[in-house]
């Protein structure tokens, strides 16, 4: 009886003494709560209890050692059983809140109800502050306490007082419909948008599939038809028809966009920026923007050009567009507002640069959005930007353009691409400068690359060049435009210091971007580094796998180019090639260029070819990186060429470095059919080119998808080849489309009622890409000749690619 | 078999007049709902427990006070071996009834009793209340026994399974508790491992609840548990059903069963076709299994009360108005039957006094004038023609807005916040005001025409006022009818009165001391009512600190509470998930409405009083004919939980506002119309629930992440909705 009363006695305070034990226990396992929370969620029957270690911790932390195990298996039990419970009446709060996330409150109530101290100091609203690491066999959870420095806070603006609640009211429905209004959520959203353009079929109503697969069957004639009927059904079933109020709209908001009041254009795109029902006049807006670019580039209406500019930036504002699938009308219109060689009539008086420099932060950031690894629209970019500045001839007006394109892109570009060519450029803007005849029209430009060149690499240079700042130095470096880098830098270093003292985000607040044109803001902040490829983008060559490389390692830089083109049948023959270039961009004299082709098939390809440079006439080093070596494989019997053809433009190119006029055509065009003429005017970037084009111009490569068996030729080659530099120099391959993915190309063809002539285009790249590229370049070139001669605004006056068109 | 068959409707017998015992027997508001019988057992286990530590002079006195004689002392034992020895079937019925009986008797003897173990105590105590579990089988046996069952079950007809599968949650909720009680962990937990997959899904939380509990410590202060244990769950089967069930657990001697059946479930048996799966799935699913019929027998008044006779003055200019726009004619029928409609008394309307209500005084007059001229101007709702739907986002609130409530003129909007403080807003041109200071006011001449209009501060106009005295998140708000007040409930257990006059507040009514969810105003002011996490609901009347009734029934959380139009009942949802209607003259209970598989969240009364809507964080609402206690209707379409119900100002439409971001509109009176309720159904309770939620659903609005805790529809008929952004 004594025995019974002791276990009864023992019942009663057990409980007691665990309740005590686990409530003093709980308020440091606030991490365990939140662990068994989730893991209550994740499994939701079984009974999880914490681990008896966990208790002796707890114990020994709070001085009780020589916990027997059986009572940490008790308190454990307890503990868990109690967190449980809280985590429950947790749910219940929660729930009265209106919430769907638990909060820190939510459970700090439950503790309340139960007599417990709430645990303080968790009020924050969404994050627990705890870190959670293991490692040796060690899990932990602990609280991540930086250091502050109190200065810091001290000297650190307050943060923006948060906004009082306040009460907006908006109709969700009128009569039973759901006007389209910023506060209502927009009638398609952008997921439906996409899978409504990436997987049409599944957009098709039953009703008119069924009807489809009957004809098919009714007509089961030769194959061809059938396959011809699948094919129209691959075309978007929806409707593009607007209703009157739509047309109406569309009427006023094109006509406030490009009018002449202010206030009302202002309106205009605010509305285009954010009304969640524009969806269906998309590829309107699209057509009205790259049509309006076209016609204005060729009446040099400047004034026009950055009232479209400011559309499209709108038009990318809106979040509840998918302009995916206008991308290829509307880049093209972007590009030639940043090259065009004439946007004004009076280039001397106009400011043309701005609209520049604008329409480079719109590709800046649309290569920001929209760049993927299939549609690879940043490496392509920049490919037609280098490519085109790296050409002698081109225009001071393109020049900027082309450089302001480049450097919106990121520090990282600018690096690799900008500050290696400082020399060369100086080199041109000294002979502007000084020079003396010279037209004003050129001193002008001059003047804006240079002012351009110092503004975008002087952050750079800051920030890669170790502190002290010699202008010698500089001046040894940079060629001519060394001295002013030097000062600039100079006041970069200063200014980055000086903000870092005041400001506390620097990052957020020093890449802001100043706006010229735009009432809306732009993009805010953050980095434009380009997010796909780290590497100098016009190193990397369009391969059917995403480019490979590297992160560029200063101070020596190796480069792997890989190229990928396809052999014959279907096995892909992958040509390697790796250009090790060592870049001593301070000091180093001109060094050893070692280039390796490595082709795995055939065999017979393998080459290696050292070239030993020698030393520049310039004074400067070489600014070797944009030196790139790149073959596709070509067809076996070109190899033997092939050798020749790597190392001659080359040598051409170390030996000339900066003044390369263009090297004669009949040169480099024997070398090989393969190698494309670009590579005579432009040898650093040779790769680019060939698929660059079929790319960018799927319209073109229609025309003559006919004659695509054509096997390769020097003869067909040939009566092309002057032509080629001048098609180099000018702009005209930015008016032509680019389809976005490479891969997967159904996006384009099925979505845009545009572009149904290129669902074919499209399959014919494809095609290019695949089949080796010498037939291909047939059907690319033919049409080129007559592209320069259209393109060139001042020597026609007709819309540069209606006969793209 | 005769034999069987008359020992089951004895038992029968016995019964059914049980809770009309109950019911008679308690005068006051149950304070515990714990039935006499059960109060019975308690006195037992007290004894048992006493003589255990040998305190002989306390049970003799505790014999003495509470009339027993040693009887009851052998009560589980003659249990247990009329358990025992039921191998003749015949006797074992005999057995069984006869210790229903002591029982029973046992329980009118001592209902006059206290049961002392409760002593001040609010909550029964626990450790007392569980050791009826303390009879105990093999705990090897267990799962034997309920996998027996499952199989008979199993084999039965497919009528009677559906029914009989009704059994299954309660007794495998029983059998765990015993297992953990008597302390066989391992068993209880593979038990619960074994058989917890069998359990409807709507039982999942309780389930979840249940998973944590293995060990007796665990069981003192469950309030889940003690749901279970102070209630016995309700099941209603057919006769044919029942029987069948009773002779395969004679048979087997399958008296552990037999014992929880008969202790811990309340068989609620019907004459007639057994019900089907569907049937049963719609009415299961609350913590305490289904409403007793005897639950619902009541009468309810659920007519609306007489409109006091006001003449409206005809406005002059208005009839011009009227008269330009050439609809001279439509607007004296309107009011012919206005008035008529007032005169008439409605056979189901409450006496007008019945409920003592405040007098109108002229302000409220004159707001009842404009109401009927608003009303005038109605639009018409219906399935053609839907309302417009104007919606209040908030913003910047940071997932802080807890409650919101429109006056009725809808010129007023409260919002009562996470972060304690209550915030009123005018959403007319009309700014608020507050009332000057006493040395100013005095100054006023109060003989002048428009003192009303000069009491008023000019310089505190501002639209929006911050009401700050909460010290808790503020779950509910709730205008009086004349605008001139504002309640708040919090989780700091207070009820607070607000003066919108002053913008101070008034009252802190004590009295919930954990979290009270929701509260509101009668239509008629004056009283309001409060539930909260204690599980009473309170009706207070506003010149009181003390709570003019307490309603006591729920076993969990009271989650919203409801006035009724003619402002004589009370509703409340409850995460026990039951609704129950309280008559406010006496404080019973009158409806339990169960069907509900989440906690109830909001409630609507339809404007003629006569239907009930329910949301629930199921996603589904419910629609309950109060007159005859039936659920009517279930609106599915919602995917969250449903924080805001509302009828239309004709019933036409009803409203629902969800968490899922979504307004929709449903078409009341279809969903009305469509269910016949004839006698049949009317008693027995058993309504076949169309499955047409798609044609009744006329309309989802879907917000920018704001999800919709309220809804309000003004004079107009225009649809006020209002929510919190939520940025994520």
């Amino acid at each position: 009886k004594q025995l019974e009363k002791l276990k009864f006695t023992s019942c009663w305070n057990c409980p007691f003494h665990l309740k005590w034990c686990s409530s003093s226990i709980q308020s440091p396992r606030a991490p365990e709560l939140n662990c068994l929370m989730a893991e209550e969620r994740r499994q939701k029957q079984c009974s999880v209890v914490l681990p008896s270690e966990s208790m002796k911790a707890m114990a020994e932390s709070m001085g009780v050692g020589q916990l027997q195990e059986d009572s940490c298996v008790a308190l454990s039990e307890e503990v868990s059983y109690r967190i449980k419970e809280i985590a429950q009446d947790a749910l219940k709060f929660m729930h009265h809140g209106k919430r769907r996330k638990l909060t820190t409150s939510d459970i700090d109530y439950p503790l309340k109800l139960k007599n417990v101290e709430p645990l303080y100091g968790f009020q924050s609203q969404d994050f627990i502050p705890f870190r959670f690491a293991s490692g040796g066999g060690r899990e932990l959870h602990f609280y991540e306490e930086k250091e502050v420095d109190l200065s810091d806070i001290i000297s650190t603006p307050l943060p923006r007082v948060p906004l009082d609640v306040s009460l907006k009211a908006h109709w969700l429905s009128i009569d039973g419909v759901q006007p389209s209004i910023p506060e209502n959520p927009p009638p398609a959203t952008k997921e439906q948008q996409k899978a409504e353009s990436t997987e049409p079929l599944k957009a098709v109503k039953p009703g008119q599939e069924e009807d489809g697969s009957i004809q098919g069957k009714g007509q089961s004639g030769t194959s061809a038809e059938v396959k011809g009927k699948e094919k129209l059904r691959m075309k978007p079933r929806s409707t593009h028809e607007l209703s009157v109020e739509q047309q109406l709209y569309y009427k006023e908001i094109t006509e406030a966009c490009v009018g002449s009041c202010e206030a009302k254009r202002a309106e205009a795109l605010q509305s285009i920026a954010t009304d969640p029902g524009l969806y269906q006049m998309l590829p309107r807006f699209s057509t009205f923007i790259s049509e309006g670019v076209r016609v204005n580039v060729v009446q040099n209406n400047l004034a026009l050009l950055i009232y479209l500019m400011r559309m499209m930036k709108a038009l990318m504002d809106n979040p509840t567009l998918y302009l995916e699938k206008y991308l290829h009308e509307l880049l093209p219109a972007v590009v030639t507002c940043i090259v065009s060689k004439q946007l004004c009539l009076r280039p001397d008086v106009d400011n043309h640069w701005a609209l520049r420099d604008f329409a480079a932060r719109l590709m800046a950031q649309s290569c920001k959005t929209f760049s993927t690894t299939t549609n690879n629209i940043q490496s392509r970019i920049t490919k037609t930007f280098t490519k085109s500045w790296l050409d002698d001839r081109t225009q001071w007006t393109t020049r900027y353009g082309c450089i302001a394109g480049l450097s919106e892109l990121g520090p990282d570009v600018i690096k690799t691409l900008i500050i290696p060519r400082l020399t060369v450029e100086g080199v041109r803007i000294k002979a502007v400068m000084e020079g003396l005849v010279v037209s004003n029209i050129d001193k002008i430009g001059a003047d804006h690359v240079q002012s351009l060149l110092l503004k975008h690499c002087a952050s750079v240079i800051a920030k890669i060049r170790p502190a002290p700042d010699v202008v010698d130095q500089y001046r040894t470096d940079y060629g001519y435009l060394g001295p002013m880098l030097c000062s600039h830098v100079v006041k970069a270093r200063t200014q980055a210091a000086l903000q870092a003292q005041t400001v506390n985000r620097t990052t957020l607040t020093i890449t802001q971007v100043p706006t010229t044109l735009t009432i809306t803001q732009v993009p805010s902040g953050g980095s434009r580094t380009p997010s796909i490829i780290k590497v100098p983008s016009s190193l990397t060559l369009m391969s059917t796998r995403p480019a490979t490389p590297t992160q560029p390692s200063p101070p020596a830089t190796k480069y792997i180019v890989m190229a990928t083109s396809a052999g014959a049948a279907s096995t892909q023959q992958v040509t390697r090639q790796t250009l090790t270039s060592f870049l001593n961009r301070n000091t180093a004299p001109a060094g050893t260029y070692t280039v390796t082709t490595i082709p795995h098939r055939p065999p017979g390809l393998a080459k290696h070819a050292t070239v030993t440079a020698s030393p520049p006439p310039a004074p400067s080093p070489v600014p070797s990186s944009s030196l790139v070596l790149q073959s596709h494989s070509p067809a076996p019997s070109s190899s033997p060429l092939f050798s020749t053809v790597l190392q001659s433009p080359l040598q051409y190119r170390l030996t000339v470095p900066s003044s390369v006029p263009s090297s004669s055509p009949l040169t480099s065009s024997s070398f090989s059919p393969v190698l494309q003429p670009p590579l005579k005017s432009c040898p650093p970037v040779p790769s680019s080119i060939l698929v660059l084009r079929p790319l960018f111009s799927p319209l073109s490569s229609l025309a003559i998808q006919p004659c695509l068996p054509a096997p390769s030729s020097r003869a067909v080659l040939q009566p092309c080849l002057p032509v080629c530099p001048a098609a180099l120099s000018s702009s005209p391959v930015f008016h032509s489309r680019p389809p976005p993915p490479l891969q997967s190309c159904p996006p384009v063809p099925s979505s845009s009622p545009f572009l149904q002539p290129c669902l074919p285009v499209l399959s014919s790249s494809l095609v290019l890409q695949s089949c080796p590229p010498a037939p291909s370049s047939v059907p690319y070139l033919s049409p080129r000749p007559s592209v320069p001669v259209l393109q060139s605004p001042s020597s026609s006056s007709r819309p540069p690619v209606a006969s793209l068109m | 078999m005769a034999a069987v068959q008359d020992g089951g409707s004895e038992l029968e017998g016995e019964k059914e007049p049980k809770p009309e015992l109950m019911n008679d027997g308690s005068t006051a508001p149950a304070a515990a709902p714990s039935s006499r019988p059960e109060d019975q057992q308690t006195l037992l286990a007290v004894l048992q427990f006493l003589k255990r530590n040998k305190l002989i002079e306390s049970v003799d006195a505790l014999r003495r006070e509470a009339g027993l004689a040693d009887e009851p002392e052998e009560a589980p034992g003659s249990e247990a071996a009329g358990g025992a020895g039921g191998a003749a079937a015949g006797s074992g019925e005999l057995g069984d009834a006869g210790a229903l009986l002591s029982r029973v008797s046992g329980g009118s003897q001592s209902a006059a009793a206290p049961a002392p173990a409760k002593g001040g105590d609010d909550q029964p105590d626990v450790s007392v209340v569980l050791s009826a579990y303390s009879q105990q089988g093999d705990p090897s046996l267990y799962q034997v026994y309920y996998s027996g069952l499952k199989k008979f079950i199993e084999s039965v007809l497919d009528c009677h399974r559906a029914e009989l599968s009704q059994l299954f949650y309660p007794l495998f909720v029983h059998m765990y508790l015993e297992l953990v009680y008597n302390n066989h962990e391992s068993e209880a937990k593979s038990f619960f491992e074994k058989f917890n997959g069998d359990q409807e899904c709507y039982y999942q939380d309780d389930l979840r609840v249940l998973s944590g509990l293995t060990k007796k410590e665990h069981m003192k202060g469950n309030e889940t548990l003690l749901d279970f244990r102070t209630s016995r769950f309700v099941l209603r089967i057919s006769r044919d059903s029942y029987q069948l069930l009773k002779r395969h657990l004679q048979e087997r001697q399958n008296n552990q069963i037999w014992n929880i059946i008969q202790e811990h479930l309340y068989i609620d048996i019907f004459d007639g076709m057994p019900r089907s799966k569907s049937q049963i799935d719609s009415m299961s699913g609350s913590l305490a299994g289904e409403a007793k019929r005897e639950d619902n027998k009541t009468k309810v008044y659920y007519g609306l009360l007489k409109e006091p006779e006001i003449e409206v003055p005809l406005d002059d200019e208005d009839e011009e108005a009227e008269n330009e726009e050439g609809k001279p004619k439509k607007k004296k029928p309107k009011k012919d039957s206005m008035g008529s409609k007032s005169k008439k008394q409605d056979p189901n309307a409450p006496q007008q006094n019945r409920i003592p209500l405040p007098e109108l005084k002229d302000s409220d007059k004159l707001d009842k004038i404009m109401y009927m001229k608003e009303a005038t101007k109605r639009i018409r709702l219906g399935p053609e023609s839907l309302p417009s739907i104007c919606f209040y986002t908030f913003l910047n609130a940071y997932q802080g807005l807890t409650a919101v409530d429109f006056t009725d003129d809808s010129s007023l909007l409260a919002g009562g916040f996470a972060d304690s403080t209550v915030r009123v807003w005018s959403v007319t041109p009309k700014k608020l005001r507050k009332v000057k200071s006493a040395a100013d006011l005095g100054m006023i001449d109060k003989e002048s025409d428009d003192v009303l209009e000069r009491i008023m501060d000019e310089k505190t106009a501002s639209e929006c006022k911050i009401l700050y005295g909460h010290s808790g998140p503020v779950y509910g708000v709730s205008f009086s009818p004349d605008r001139n007040y504002l309640l708040s409930s919090s989780e700091d257990g207070t009820i607070r009165l607000w003066s919108l006059q002053t913008f101070t507040c008034l009252v802190a009514y004590k009295g919930h001391n954990y979290p009270v969810w929701d509260t509101q105003f009668s239509p008629y002011g004056y009283y309001f009512v409060s539930g909260g996490h204690d599980r009473v609901a309170r009706l207070w009347a506003t010149d009181h600190y003390q709570p003019l009734r307490m309603f006591a029934g729920h076993l969990a959380d009271i989650t919203c509470t409801r006035f009724h139009p003619n402002s004589n009942y009370v509703a409340t949802g409850s995460a026990d998930r039951t609704i129950r209607l309280w008559d406010v003259l006496n404080g019973h209970c009158v409806r339990v409405l169960t069907g509900h598989k989440g906690p109830i969240h909001t409630l609507a009364f339809s404007p003629n009083g006569k239907y009930l809507a329910s949301g629930s964080t199921d996603g589904r609402v419910l629609l309950w004919d109060i007159g005859h206690g039936l659920m009517i209707g279930e609106l599915k379409g919602h995917t969250d939980t449903i924080y805001a119900l509302r009828f239309s100002r004709d019933g036409e439409i009803l409203a629902s506002g969800s968490m899922d971001n979504t307004v929709r509109l449903w078409d009341a009176i279809r969903a009305f119309d469509d269910v016949e309720t004839d006698d049949f159904t009317a008693a027995t309770g058993h309504v076949h629930l169309p499955d047409n939620s798609q044609e009744l659903l006329l309309g989802t609005y879907l917000s920018k992440s704001t999800p919709v805790i309220h809804l309000h529809f003004t004079r107009r008929n225009l649809l006020l909705s209002a929510g919190a952004y939520n940025s994520q």
